[in-house]
């Protein structure tokens, strides 16, 4: 801890405040590292490709290298180039970067449903556990089992059941079982990540609360919340994360039309005439990912006065 | 016995006083069995009269601050704030409380952080941003209201605390060895800006410390205490005049050095006969 004699002589110099050109070369370098990351990866690639053995690499009867042929380890250039192709011969066919982009923006929207359930179900999970000791020692194993549940088993049930609700002359929509089983595992790290976060503040900033006569929701909207934010930001990238993983692993058990999931799944099928075309919608899952993790990290900017360290 | 005259024109009815601590005793409940922190601890503060509780550690005087916050409850024995019983003082917001530690909220300015009372019971937001303004002004931190608690220095960050302690204009200070945290300088000009403040809004305060300098230069009355069980040995009286200025020259005087060895002796239990010592 500094102590500045003299208040009025000058601001006191914040240690963690960087001056704005530091941090915008920071934001630069880390881009550049991670092109570099991505070209590094292309040149092992080609270069194994390269100077592997065309069968891989076996010992005894293990092969723990890949095969090098076109088939199985197409050439980075073939694979970026076979995305700005149509996806079909066919006459009027897009692009096949058009058909991932749209098939990922399907996806990505179901995921985003699924998240958002999973944070109001996480938050109001973590609310009770934090207010009720008793409930916390409940639920959390509870919580905590129902993430072992397979959820490949788990899906075609979850879509055999919605088809027979019928909410108000609401039809069950089968992406609804899909943004159900996004949420179901979104809902886990958000959970915890909440009540730890609600559990953070200070006995003194709770004695202090006390103190102002303050109960509970007054407490919550105004300690709790905020403190809760350096807990819950990571967890809601880890639900991000998992809602894209649960939506694109729900669209190929539940066979459901239209996202990355099923593209996934249709043009593995077509790898053997077209090995290029099977690399493409993984590319498009893994931008989905990246979307949607930096979606949270644009939410952490928003909130960044909620990040500061704790001051003594 | 107010020493301090009054002269924010407060409500308080003639004669009541802000603190009223008869016969509490707190004991706590440990594996080991039961703990006597306090005994039979009586105690009157005056209003607008600042007094010291010192003692070793484990004497007890932090429970007792604790105790007249409404914090815990005492195990016997009654507290009345004001007149009222603690927890309804607690409820009517009688009293402002500063920490050793700020406690400030961090995701909160200098500004938001004091005004954080004031929001709570539901102050209108232009007469929030005039008390605000008058507050910072008050501490010195006018120029920082923008700044957020990492951004402070440590005896900054305390005087943000005080200037919530006292956003409500309470008539009662509560301190937990606001400055223990400080070092020695900061420590000292903290002590003139507290003398000002209490001088000038006219609160009583009770203020924990471990520092005898510090118990002397701001009190009108020292409470000296003992622990295991924790108990009320001696009050000393510092009896330095109505008006006197707590500033530098006092540090420098010669009654202040005389209080200062009298409650060093209290604490040490070595009976010495010196002007303006009371046994109670």
């Amino acid at each position: 801890m500094t102590t500045t004699l003299e208040p009025t002589r000058g601001p006191a110099a914040p240690a963690r405040a960087k001056p704005p050109r530091a941090a915008r070369s920071r934001a630069l370098s880390a881009w550049l590292w991670g092109a570099v990351g991505i070209l590094l990866l292309a040149i092992v690639w080609e270069l194994y490709k390269f100077l592997g053995p065309s069968d891989g690499v076996v010992i005894g009867g293990v092969r723990i290298l890949p095969r090098t042929t076109d088939l199985a380890m197409p050439h980075v250039w073939d694979m970026i180039g076979r995305l700005l192709q149509p996806v079909t011969r066919a006459e009027g066919s897009p692009p096949l970067w058009a058909a991932i982009a749209l098939a990922a923006l399907t996806t990505l929207g179901i995921a985003a449903v699924g998240w958002l359930v999973g944070l109001v179900v996480g938050i109001a999970l973590a609310l009770v556990m934090q207010r009720w000791r008793l409930v916390e020692w409940g639920l959390l194993p509870w919580i905590i089992l129902s993430q072992t549940v397979p959820l490949i088993a788990f899906a075609p049930i979850v879509k055999s059941w919605g088809s027979r609700i019928d909410i108000a002359g609401v039809e069950w929509q089968d992406w609804m079982s899909v943004a159900l089983i996004a949420s179901y595992l979104a809902f886990f790290p958000i959970a915890v990540g909440a009540l730890r976060g609600l559990q953070s503040p200070d006995r003194i900033h709770t004695e202090l609360m006390h103190t102002y006569a303050a109960g509970y929701w007054p407490t919550l909207l105004r300690l709790r919340f905020p403190a809760s934010v350096p807990y819950l930001l990571p967890a809601l990238r880890l639900g991000a994360a998992n809602a894209v993983i649960g939506a694109v692993v729900a669209e190929v058990s539940t066979g459901l039309q239209g996202g990355i999931g099923r593209l996934l799944i249709q043009f593995a099928g077509q790898a053997s005439g077209d090995p290029s075309k099977a690399w493409a919608p993984i590319f498009g899952a893994i931008a989905l990912g990246l979307v949607a993790a930096g979606s949270v990290a644009v939410l952490g900017l928003l909130l960044k006065d909620y990040r500061r360290g704790e001051a003594t | 016995m107010a020493v301090r005259h009054t002269e924010n024109g407060t409500t308080a009815s003639a004669g009541t006083d802000s603190v009223s601590v008869r016969g509490v005793t707190k004991t706590f409940a440990t594996k080991t069995g039961d703990v006597s922190a306090l005994e039979a601890i009586d105690l009157t503060v005056a209003e607008g009269e600042f007094v010291a509780l010192i003692g070793p550690s484990g004497c007890g005087k932090s429970t007792l601050l604790r105790l007249i916050a409404d914090l815990d409850t005492p195990t016997a024995g009654t507290i009345e704030v004001f007149g009222k019983p603690a927890t309804r003082a607690r409820r009517d917001q009688d009293y402002g409380i500063a920490f050793q530690q700020a406690g400030l909220l961090p995701w909160r300015t200098v500004a938001a952080n004091i005004a954080l009372p004031l929001e709570l019971h539901g102050v209108p937001a232009a007469q929030r941003k005039a008390r605000v303004a008058e507050l910072a002004e008050l501490v010195g931190l006018t120029d920082f209201a923008d700044r957020h608690p990492d951004q402070l220095s440590g005896g900054m960050q305390q005087r943000v605390a005080i200037a919530r302690s006292l956003a409500e204009r309470p008539r009662l200070l509560l301190m937990d060895e606001p400055f223990g945290a400080l070092d020695e300088m900061t420590r000292e000009r903290m002590q003139t800006e507290l003398a000002r403040i209490a001088a000038e809004t006219g609160a009583a305060v009770v203020f924990v410390t471990h520092s005898i300098p510090e118990a002397v230069f701001l009190s009108d009355r020292v409470v000296v205490m003992s622990p295991r069980p924790g108990r009320i040995t001696q009050i000393i009286e510092t009896a330095f005049g109505k008006d006197a200025a707590r500033d530098e020259s006092l540090r420098e005087a010669a009654s202040f050095f005389d209080r200062v060895t009298a409650v060093r002796e209290a604490l040490h239990g070595v009976p010495v006969p010196v002007a303006g010592r009371e046994e109670r």
